[in-house]
């Protein structure tokens, strides 16, 4: 039977990840699917898993009063899905919708938080790579807060 | 190394033509196409991709707008007006018929026909895809000329985006890759959300290969040079369309000063390897 194993070791985001390591993954990981409109997760759930999304578009959105959900975010193919599952108190702060058919492969946080305080190597390899995805979003983040296309040129 | 081109010389740069208003279409909320044409046909003027023109309204003001209509037609000069000021608010409420002074065309221009065999990727942020505009145009019209061609537009919102007809038909092509993502979106936006750097690392280009033509405001330019630098385009391969208070356009009066260069006569488009010394400087 075809492992995702070498799904795994092509992704981006475990790109020269050590064998052991990797196979710690793999046994934490599943294949996913996820239809237009349906919810990933919801604001406020226990955050126990992250997504490699292989194909389609989620959508990280804020429920917000008279304005119905507000999409802050678009995740798509490549992209990592969710940190929530590494810290305390391990619960969603967005709600994440698929926005088209979506195919992602899901690893079970718990199981790797535990091999994480197993194994302190693989817990730093996996921090040390959610913290430049968590960097990347900051800094974009923080463009969005400067509302750049406000004073785009007007020749 | 990459040049952009050289402005033409113009004839009695100072002395407008006179245009009429023959066209006007409502882009956003703020923004409209104002198409324009000359009132004597010896007044027909054509331009180069990148370039903009001094538009007179009389009684009111002058300011530099960039050419955002196709470079293949001399009949019609389309501009893309946002309504910020006195005169751009009146220039975006002219009707049909209206005349308008114009000079020009002035500046620079994208390195469209010297981008022939590489891949082109333009990115633009808000109003800044409207001189971007006559360049994919160009480009579109020889297409076999160039290998990927990528344009990745940003804007606040799905309410703010320009050309939406256009933007869809361009995306609807299989020889173009169009990518465009808003701020923030609620409702039945089925698009990307995020600033227009986000697009950049999984854009179908070759680095090596690549040409970038860039615009929109200098502090998206700032972080997409840096975007741009990390997938592998090379500085001389980046050109970005600069904006600066410009009167005179012909690089007399002084008020278009960038560091040693006149955003007016030596740009607007300059190759971000000219300007990248000072780029950063906050006082410029």
């Amino acid at each position: 039977m075809q492992t995702l194993e070498p799904v795994l070791a092509a992704h981006p985001f475990f790109k020269d990840l050590k064998p052991e390591h990797l196979q710690v993954l793999v046994g934490c990981a599943s294949n996913v699917r996820f239809d237009a409109g349906q919810y990933v997760f919801k604001e406020g759930e226990e955050a126990n898993t992250f997504y490699l999304v292989r194909h389609g578009t989620v959508a990280l959105e804020m429920a917000v009063p008279a304005r119905g959900g507000v999409t802050v975010q678009t995740i798509n193919e490549g992209d990592v899905l969710g940190w929530s599952w590494l810290f305390p108190p391990y619960r969603w702060h967005f709600d994440a919708r698929a926005t088209e058919l979506t195919r992602a492969i899901a690893l079970d946080g718990k199981c790797l938080r535990d091999k994480c305080e197993e194994d302190h190597n693989l817990g730093y390899e996996l921090v040390k790579r959610f913290a430049q995805i968590i960097e990347r979003r900051l800094q974009a983040t923080r463009l969005q807060l400067l509302d750049i296309y406000g004073h785009a040129p007007g020749r | 190394m990459l040049q952009v081109a050289e402005p033409a010389a113009a004839v009695g740069p100072m002395v407008p033509r006179l245009f009429r208003v023959r066209g006007r279409r409502r882009e956003t909320r703020d923004t409209v196409t104002v198409d324009l044409q000359a009132v004597a046909p010896a007044d027909e003027s054509g331009f180069t991709p990148g370039q903009f023109n001094m538009l007179y309204v009389f009684g009111i003001g002058e300011v530099p707008i960039s050419i955002s209509g196709d470079p293949g037609r001399v009949d019609i000069l389309a501009h893309t007006v946002r309504a910020v000021g006195a005169v751009t608010r009146a220039l975006a409420a002219m009707k049909r018929g209206a005349l308008v002074g114009v000079r020009g065309p002035f500046g620079t221009s994208w390195p469209v026909d010297e981008a022939e065999g590489s891949d082109v990727v333009i990115v633009a942020g808000g109003v800044g895809l409207a001189p971007l505009r006559p360049a994919l145009y160009r480009l579109l019209a020889r297409r076999e000329k160039f290998g990927r061609i990528v344009l990745l537009y940003g804007a606040r919102t799905p309410g703010d985006l320009l050309h939406m007809r256009e933007l869809e038909r361009w995306r609807s092509r299989m020889d173009l890759d169009v990518a465009v993502t808003v701020d923030a979106a609620a409702g039945n936006w089925r698009g990307s959300v995020g600033v227009v750097t986000t697009l950049i690392p999984r854009a179908p280009f070759d680095p090596a290969s690549s040409v970038a033509l860039v615009c929109g405001p200098e502090v998206m330019m700032r972080f997409t040079v840096r975007e741009l630098q990390a997938r592998g385009v090379r500085d001389d391969r980046m050109f970005l369309s600069m904006e600066r208070n410009m009167k005179c356009g012909i690089g007399l009066c002084g008020h278009s000063q960038y560091g040693p260069f006149f955003i007016c006569r030596d740009g607007p488009v300059f190759p971000y390897g000219q300007i990248a010394p000072f780029f950063r400087v906050r006082e410029i």
